[in-house]
């Protein structure tokens, strides 16, 4: 893999990511919050291995479970064994087209949910609504578009 | 299998892959027991989140923008309907304090005469939400003052409805507060009718809480207001907590449950008060002052919008 191009484009799109995770929405929007994070860090682990490895994700979580005032090491888990998976099928996920693309995020960030429902059951924290397993389809039909967005922002040649 | 789909069988790579992984699982698990246990990694999160408040600052931005937005764009007609109403509102409350300050005189005679410890004063502080979204498991919200404006930890926050939860958390621009609706918030509480003294403790929803282990003796009915009783110190007496919806004999059928409806606005209001130097009374002058107080929060001088700290009078 060549150069990156702008490397800026990874630490502000990570950024982003992290505050829209925070910015409020109204109550009945608020189970359909994608997961931004995972979304952006997907992108960035599937183009860029070497740069956004299980490190990243890692240390990614334990930022956002700062941030988003959750237990701590919640995301950081979460977001590692997503990374983790992702890295393993990266090679075939890279020549799906992009639908597939989808779908395979979608199974990951249904998966990413089961993990966390299982770490607040082990620890007895309460639960997430029932509304929340919507999430992971949204986060399916965004995969397309900011992948879009990112290649674009990514690989545009400097004037 | 196509052939790029890569070899199937392991290759060393794979073996350090999972090891790598096992090994941030292993501090992914190691963190979220220090943090569920509390102790030291509480003091050094309070820290590693002084650094995230920019962050949260940029994320409450669209919606202060918003708000903005809006009030600049309320036509003349909202604004004199708007007028109207709120001079209604200010008319009734001001009756109705006229009638409390009435009685407040007649409780410091009272009080006076049976030579009691007089109470505190009780001032407020007007903080605003800043408005983002935290972990939905959780019911807490984030100030936009902290201990750089004086907020300080086990403060109480009220609105005008009542209780609204305590400070658990400060930096010195926000603090975060824990709702009595969060599953981990008790309330010592005590019923304004009859003087039976409950626990209040949340639910983990914004619409309700829960009243456990009540007596099937306990003169406690559906439609009963639950005030803070000043038990542990924490909160200061009097101020409303919420409503007995219905009273449901519990797991055990040794006790009673009841579902309490929250008196205070919880799930998103623009500002909210803390009380400022409350300082917990004796033990024996919180026994014999507890029962039927007036909620002190009816004397709270309206602030002024934007004010950041407002001084009032207590009620007395």
């Amino acid at each position: 893999m060549s150069r990156p191009r702008n490397a800026w484009v990874l630490p502000v799109s990570l950024l982003l990511a992290l505050l829209l995770g925070l910015v409020p929405l109204p109550a009945l929007l608020q189970p359909l919050r994608p997961y931004w994070l995972a979304l952006v860090l997907a992108y960035w682990v599937l183009e860029e291995p070497e740069r956004a490895g299980l490190g990243a994700a890692f240390l990614l979580g334990v930022v956002a479970d700062l941030v988003f005032g959750g237990l701590l090491g919640e995301q950081a888990m979460r977001l590692a064994i997503f990374a983790f998976i992702l890295d393993r099928f990266r090679a075939r996920l890279r020549f799906f087209p992009l639908s597939q693309q989808a779908l395979a995020i979608g199974g990951l960030l249904l998966n990413d949910r089961v993990v966390s429902a299982v770490i607040h059951l082990v620890l007895g924290a309460p639960q997430h609504p029932w509304t929340f397993w919507w999430a992971p389809l949204l986060g399916m039909l965004l995969w397309a578009p900011l992948h879009f967005a990112l290649d674009a922002l990514r690989l545009r040649r400097r004037t | 299998m196509p052939p790029y789909a890569g070899p199937s069988a392991a290759r060393p790579g794979d073996v350090a892959g999972v090891l790598r992984l096992l090994v941030y699982l292993v501090l992914a698990v190691v963190l979220m027991v220090l943090d569920h246990r509390g102790g030291w990694l509480r003091a050094a999160r309070a820290q590693a989140e002084v650094a995230v408040q920019p962050l949260w600052w940029l994320a409450g931005l669209p919606s202060r923008a918003g708000t903005a937005l809006r009030e600049d764009a309320v036509t003349r007609t909202q604004l004199m309907r708007d007028n109207t109403v709120l001079r209604n509102a200010l008319l009734v409350s001001g009756a109705r304090n006229a009638r409390l300050q009435a009685a407040a005189a007649e409780n410091a005679r009272l009080r006076g005469l049976l030579a009691s410890a007089e109470r505190g004063r009780l001032d407020v502080q007007l903080a605003a939400i800043l408005d983002i979204d935290l972990d939905p498991t959780r019911q807490r919200l984030v100030l936009d003052a902290g201990s750089g404006n004086g907020v300080r930890i086990g403060q109480a926050v009220i609105d005008a409805g009542g209780l609204m939860g305590q400070v658990i958390a400060t930096t010195p621009t926000t603090a975060t507060v824990l709702l009595i609706t969060d599953p981990d918030h008790a309330v010592p509480a005590v019923v304004a009718r009859s003087g039976v003294r409950l626990m209040v403790y949340g639910s983990g929803r914004t619409d309700m809480l829960r009243a456990a282990d009540v007596p099937l003796s306990a003169d406690v009915r559906a439609g009963d207001v639950l005030l803070t009783s000043g038990m542990g110190g924490r909160f200061p007496p009097g101020f409303a907590i919420g409503t007995v919806g219905t009273l449901q004999p519990d797991d055990s059928r040794a006790f009673l449950e009841g579902q309490v409806t929250p008196a205070a606005q919880l799930d998103r209001g623009r500002d909210v008060l803390l009380l400022r130097g409350y300082k917990p009374v004796p033990a024996q002058a919180a026994a014999s002052a507890m029962p039927l107080q007036p909620p002190p929060q009816a004397a709270v001088v309206p602030p002024a919008p934007q004010a950041a700290r407002a001084g009032t009078e207590p009620a007395r």
